[in-house]
């Protein structure tokens, strides 16, 4: 009788859902909390600054004509649909919030759902007293939860900046409905594919597929597509127009989305194997090419398609934030107190040029974290016992870690090219001069290349010395340079804080001067790093 | 070169837990050698120092007359090596990763590749992720076996394979020993040393506690006899009698070869209705290595 108590007690498909959320929850506990807080943080202080800088009408009207104004700004940032405080922190930042709470949810489907599978745990938790549709569900739960969490705090933080409540809660729904919408998205993505990789390409690709579309639409004006907006989960974030005579029924559309994601991806997993996807797994070469025959040319295969996903993401970044440079002067131009300091600075020129440096200072910084990430892949296949088959052959541990340091050297530095080349296509070919800017911006970008490279020797030093601490300490000493360069300015940090990131050394182009002996200090330093990181690497256990 | 792997008192610790605590371990050119112990016993520990991925913290380890800390990326052409849990790229194909490692080792004759590929039934068109554990077992070793090296080290290579796979992997290594290869086996498949080793080291805690060809372990261990006889007797004051059982008139118990005469003789002039006398299997070996009054909890490898 207990036995079949028991039985009966099991028989739905979300048993052990609590559960299983719950272990979901411990595991991202660091993780999630960051990124609300990152999100928040972005949106609250973009308003605060915005209060700040701009505060009389005559300014905000004036910044949110030049922004409306700009097609490229348009595409980048979205519609201006007024000239409140509200309308213009939903201009700057309502899209991106919305796309870095999406890529949120993303990761943490794909991990709790594909991952979990490829890896075998799930074969594990559904042997036990765990219903089929429990680890779905346990996954949806794990990204429905800081989802409301970002709404809930958004929309209390706004009210406390400044901001009316209504379109607070408005613009606080819009970001959340859209990462429940690419919750649901991704729930389908992942039932696609047997490989979370490929699972979460495909999740990120409808992202930035929404993002372009809604690009286009916005950047279109009324004569255009305009109507491509509102074929994009990102354009209904603006579409809904939180501060400008809200409408409260768009959100119905990503809701809608979510329902529907929801119900096709429980009904796809019901149709399909443990392990498997319902796109086939291709069948490959029997035999390798004669390109993957050493350390190099396999560091090559398993990352270059990771480095042409972050070459297309620059490509697209640096040409429309390029285009937008063009007229930039203006969009700060009214704000008396920024106009005062511009001045000084040596006018629009020189607030043309600081925009430009500080894109190329970004590409640097985002450069140097895909370096790092490139060269942790040696620390994962490390732990994850796959450099254990290369290290038993004929491969030394340095030509097996040098590599992944080469894929990242020059993954790195072709990232810069295409930053430099496409900011210099998109500003040149709009003030006429495409050749003359191109090769301006690849000078600036390429400027920039030893400064990422430092971060990466770090990573290389902690590898070979401490690599227990290599992951937390290379993404904490990243993190440390990103908040430096973005935040040390405006907190007036002292020079000795400042000078910790290699980015303060790094020459600001165009337009600032290039000193040759920082840039040779810092060769020096990469150079000193990964030959000490290396030499460690010989003489400490692997595994 | 006598001995291609000669290890003696060798010591690693992993903080506070000795994984190796002055192992010896000699395996002669040529030879088939098991390496049997339990989960956690050294073994993968072992490998790895011969591998030169981890340092040894004292002792002396050579493997083909070379160290293998400093000499690792030389003495790396001359080996094979097929790890106890094969991860694999998951997005690479078998015959792919067949072909790399055999490159990345200095070479594979693409022939002998093939006829592997066949012989363990592999298809190697397949991602990795898709092939189960022991399809990823077969692509290590199809790896291994296509090589030319003079030694492979194999770290229980069948825990994966199937009944007919594992006769497979039997015959190939019966043809590796015919091609005056020498194979160090790491396993706690006891049938599997048994059928393929030539000589047995059995490894507790970090230390070899038995060495030596099958023959001569069965030598210093004792006989099993089960007896059912016309009258009771009493074997208890005997020396070397072990586990003693009598139930009625059967007897059962453990024997020192020494004491086996004597225990005979008793038996005999009871009178003797059946008799079971046979030396123990590799098991019933391996039980009174690591039964739990004897051995002391494992060490984590």
């Amino acid at each position: 009788m207990t036995a079949l108590a028991h039985r009966e007690q099991a028989a739905t498909a979300l048993t052990g859902t609590g559960e299983l959320a719950r272990l979901a929850i411990r595991r991202d506990r660091i993780a999630l909390p960051a990124a609300v807080y990152v999100i928040i943080a972005l949106v609250a202080g973009t308003a605060y600054t915005f209060k700040k800088l701009y505060p009389t009408a005559s300014g905000r009207a004036a910044l949110a004509a030049t922004g409306g104004g700009n097609a490229a700004l348009r595409f980048l940032y979205g519609q201006v649909y007024g000239s409140s405080l509200g309308s213009l922190t939903t201009w700057r930042y309502g899209i991106w919030a919305a796309i870095f709470a999406s890529l949120m949810t993303i990761f943490v489907v794909v991990r709790h759902t594909r991952t979990d599978e490829e890896a075998g745990r799930l074969e594990l938790v559904g042997s036990t007293v765990v219903g089929r549709d429990a680890g779905l569900a346990a996954a949806l739960l794990t990204a429905i939860a800081p989802s409301l969490t970002i709404c809930v705090l958004l929309g209390l933080a706004l009210p406390f900046v400044g901001l009316p409540v209504t379109g607070s809660v408005g613009l606080a729904l819009a970001v959340a409905c859209c990462a429940l919408a690419y919750t649901g998205i991704t729930a389908v993505a992942a039932q696609l594919t047997s490989s979370a990789r490929s699972g979460r390409g495909i999740a990120i690709g409808v992202l930035g597929a929404a993002f372009v579309l809604r690009g286009i639409g916005d950047a279109a004006g009324a004569s255009g597509p305009s109507w491509l907006s509102w074929a994009s989960p990102l354009g209904w974030v603006e579409l809904t127009r939180p501060f400008d005579a809200p409408r409260w029924w768009v959100l119905a559309l990503p809701l809608a989305t979510f329902a529907l994601g929801v119900a096709l991806a429980f009904a796809l997993a019901a149709r399909r194997d443990l392990g498997a996807g319902l796109l086939p797994d291709r069948p490959g070469r029997a035999t390798a090419s004669r390109l993957l025959s050493g350390p190099l040319g396999l560091a090559w295969r398993l990352e270059r398609g990771t480095l042409l996903g972050w070459a297309t993401g620059y490509a697209f970044t640096f040409a429309a934030s390029g285009a937008a440079a063009k007229g930039v002067g203006q969009l700060f131009g009214t704000s008396s107190a920024l106009q005062r300091e511009f001045t000084r600075l040596g006018g629009q020129a020189a607030i043309t040029n600081a925009y430009l440096a500080a894109l190329m200072l970004l590409a640097g910084l985002v450069a140097a974290a895909y370096a790092t990430a490139t060269i942790l892949r040696l620390r994962s296949d490390e732990t994850g016992e796959r450099a254990e088959p290369v290290l038993a052959t004929a491969t030394g541990r340095v030509r097996w870690a040098l590599s992944y340091i080469a894929v990242a050297v020059i993954g790195a530095a072709a990232l810069l090219a295409v930053a430099g080349l496409a900011a210099g296509l998109g500003y040149g070919l709009r003030v006429g001069q495409a050749g003359h800017e191109v090769a301006v911006l690849l000078g600036a970008a390429f400027a920039q290349l030893p400064a990422a490279l430092a971060l990466a020797a770090v990573t290389v030093l902690l590898f070979g010395w401490w690599p227990r601490a290599a992951v937390p300490g290379a993404w904490t000493v990243v993190g440390l340079a990103v908040l430096i360069e973005l935040f040390g300015q405006v907190l007036q940090l002292s020079h000795w804080v400042l000078d910790i990131s290699p980015f303060t050394h790094s020459p600001r182009l165009p337009g600032g001067t290039v000193a040759v002996a920082p840039l040779l200090w810092l060769g020096l330093a990469v150079l000193a790093f990964s030959v000490v990181g290396l030499a460690a690497l010989r003489r400490r256990d692997i595994g | 070169m006598a001995n291609a792997i000669e290890i003696r008192a060798l010591h690693k610790s992993f903080g506070r837990t000795a994984a190796l605590d002055g192992l010896d371990l000699t395996v002669r050119t040529g030879e088939v050698h098991a390496f049997l112990g339990p989960n956690g016993a050294g073994k993968t520990t072992t490998i790895r120092i011969l591998l030169g991925l981890l340092k040894k913290d004292s002792g002396e380890a050579s493997l083909l007359g070379g160290d293998p800390w400093h000499d690792a990326v030389s003495l790396h052409r001359a080996l094979a090596y097929v790890p106890g849990d094969v991860t694999l790229w998951p997005g690479l194909t078998g015959g792919e990763i067949i072909d790399l490692l055999g490159r990345l080792r200095g070479g594979l004759d693409p022939k002998r590749a093939q006829a592997l590929i066949e012989r363990f039934a592999l298809d190697p068109a397949k991602k990795a992720r898709a092939y189960s554990r022991g399809n990823r077992q077969k692509v290590a070793l199809i790896a291994a076996l296509a090589s030319d090296a003079e030694l492979l080290l194999l770290d229980e290579p069948t825990s994966g394979l199937d009944p007919l796979m594992e006769a497979t992997f039997r015959e190939c290594i019966n043809d590796e020993r015919q091609a005056g290869r020498t194979v160090l086996l790491s396993s706690h498949i006891l049938a599997e040393a048994e059928a393929l080793s030539d000589r047995v080291t059995i490894i507790r805690d970090g230390r070899a506690v038995e060495t030596g060809t099958l023959a001569q372990m069965r030598h210093l261990t004792r006989n099993l006899i089960a007896a059912e006889l016309a009258a009771p007797v009493s074997l208890d004051d005997l020396a070397g009698v072990h586990d003693l059982d009598v139930t009625g008139d059967r007897v059962r118990c453990q024997v020192d070869r020494a004491a086996l005469n004597d225990v005979l003789g008793r038996l005999t002039a009871a009178g003797v209705r059946s008799l079971e006398c046979r030396p123990p299997t590799l098991e019933e070996l391996f039980l009174r290595h690591y039964s739990p009054e004897r051995s002391s909890a494992g060490v984590p490898e």
